[in-house]
């Protein structure tokens, strides 16, 4: 009897299983591997809306580091790739792994730091020297240390910069191993300068004492693109609806709807498609 | 800190005006891990009575590993998850990956090796106090098992309360294998690393006295229905 019993609750606890994954199977929706800046400063909630009227196609996020989106994507878990480190971008085509790629927007890396900016780095456009200032003072600095686009930005500055982080690690260069948005928490907790992309920043909510000190230096540009997965390596990938997302991206209207999303009065993202794609 | 308890009474705000998007949040949080629990239960229960009762070679082995797993790191099990439930994986073609089901099956390898090593103590413990009696009875082993579990089913409800609380409050594995993604694998923990990430820490410590309020919620339903089933048992 009592076995009875928990057999029917196990078949109808299998029955569920089955059908909830009938039901997703049904659906029209595909997954986007992204990164933590596009969707903690909200561009997604303003573009997808008015995508999926359009289309009706549901467009599912997964929003990590663009490292591990690149690795989930090469897993196969993702039908379309939206990160920014183009020398990944582009390895993960030439790979094989990806169908093109192309430009898709850009905004811009800064360094914010406490406003007693200890190191004197305050007002620079010099991305490299204000680095160099930094390590000489060894003020604290938090790195991301997890193999993101922005870590892999910050990585490049430093080797431009000349200095070995690597020996300083556990000192002043403070690696968090962690999203931007962690990272931002706990530079701020410790008066440490941050290599951030500009959205991520200005939509943050705990910026505590600290303000931008470095900017506009044309090496702190930080441009996304956008890849289809490729379906040849990957055969479930839903390509026909991923191209769909990814044309309407790049079209006018996504290009606009893009220029349109605004934190505060200010544009984060900047389109860029049309200025010539890889 | 007056800013706290204007965003804490904004969150109950939400939570009173049945905010859908809240709600969503809310409900999956308490469908994914009741649905973990129970199935874990399914499992546990018997597991942890066989391992408390019968006697082979390897149980002590057993009860030592089982009790080692209750402290099972979530992330290296949303690792794990993540690696069968890939689409490179062994369980891809399932395509369950990024789904609630995802997130289900982590929390339940999580939470069943808890109610299996405490139901292995409990059953273990009466069984000894009921061996005499069995054996004068001539009971059989699968009847002994059962008719541990049914008379041990008080302190079990509070062993289930325990899975309940290590499932409800975890991130790690449902992050990893559920993505966070918005109106589908959102949950509360999930919710909650999100807005700290933004920075939006009082949101986020609202969020978190809220899920609190929710546990408390469940926990006080099982213990009135598990104290007004003993009043009818002894009554």
């Amino acid at each position: 009897m009592i076995k009875n019993i928990r057999l029917a609750v196990l078949a109808t606890a299998m029955i569920g299983l089955l059908s909830s994954v009938a039901a997703i199977a049904e659906d029209r929706f595909i997954i986007v591997q992204s990164t933590t800046s596009t969707q903690n400063s909200g561009l997604f909630d303003h573009l997808l809306p008015a995508f999926q009227e359009k289309t009706g196609i549901e467009v599912r996020v997964v929003a990590v580091g663009t490292g591990q989106a690149i690795r989930n994507a090469t897993n196969g878990d993702g039908d379309v790739l939206l990160v920014h480190s183009r020398p990944s971008e582009e390895k993960f085509v030439a790979d094989g792994l990806g169908v093109t790629r192309a430009d898709l927007m850009y905004n811009d890396f800064v360094v914010v730091g406490p406003a007693a900016d200890p190191a004197g780095v305050s007002g620079s456009n010099n991305a490299i020297d204000a680095l160099r200032k930094i390590a000489e003072a060894e003020t604290p600095f938090a790195s991301r240390g997890d193999d993101s686009g922005t870590h892999k930005a910050e990585l490049r500055l430093w080797m431009a910069a000349g200095v070995d982080t690597t020996s300083a690690s556990g000192a002043w260069y403070r690696e968090t191993g962690s999203g931007m948005g962690a990272t931002l928490n706990t530079g701020t907790g410790m008066d440490a300068y941050v290599l951030t992309d500009r959205a991520t920043w200005i939509a943050f909510g705990n910026k505590g004492n600290h303000e931008i000190v470095v900017e506009g230096d044309p090496r702190l540009f930080n441009q996304y693109g956008v890849i289809l997965v490729n379906p040849q390596v990957h055969p479930h990938v839903k390509a026909e609806m991923g191209q769909t997302f990814i044309d309407w991206l790049l079209s006018k209207e996504g290009q606009r709807s893009i220029a349109d999303f605004t934190v505060d009065g200010q544009q984060l993202f900047f389109p860029n498609a049309n200025d010539g794609s890889s | 800190m007056d800013g706290f308890w204007s965003v804490l009474g904004g969150a109950f705000a939400l939570v009173f005006a049945l905010d859908p998007d809240l709600m969503e949040i809310i409900g999956l949080s308490m469908k994914v891990t009741l649905t973990a629990v129970f199935l874990a239960c399914l499992i546990g229960l018997p597991l942890g009575a066989a391992v408390g009762t019968f006697r082979f070679p390897g149980r002590s082995l057993l009860a030592v590993i089982l009790n080692a797993l209750m402290g099972l790191p979530p992330v290296v099990v949303g690792l794990v998850a993540y690696l069968m439930l890939s689409a490179s994986g062994p369980l891809g073609p399932l395509r369950l990956l990024y789904t609630p089901t995802a997130m289900i099956i982590a929390q339940m390898i999580i939470v069943t090796p808890i109610v299996a090593a405490l139901t292995r103590q409990v059953v273990e413990d009466l069984d000894r106090e009921y061996a005499e009696q069995f054996a004068s009875l001539g009971v059989g082993a699968f009847d002994r098992l059962f008719s541990l579990l049914w008379d041990a089913r008080y302190s079990l409800l509070t062993v289930a309360l325990a899975g309940f609380g290590r499932a409800v409050a975890e991130v790690g594995a449902v992050l990893i294998v559920g993505g966070n993604i918005n109106h589908v694998t959102r949950v509360m923990t999930t919710t909650i690393a999100l807005e700290t990430s933004k920075g939006n820490l009082q949101l986020a410590l609202a969020l978190g006295v809220i899920l609190l309020v929710i546990a408390f919620t469940v926990n006080a339903c099982v213990m009135a229905i598990r104290a007004s089933a003993v009043r009818a048992a002894y009554a």
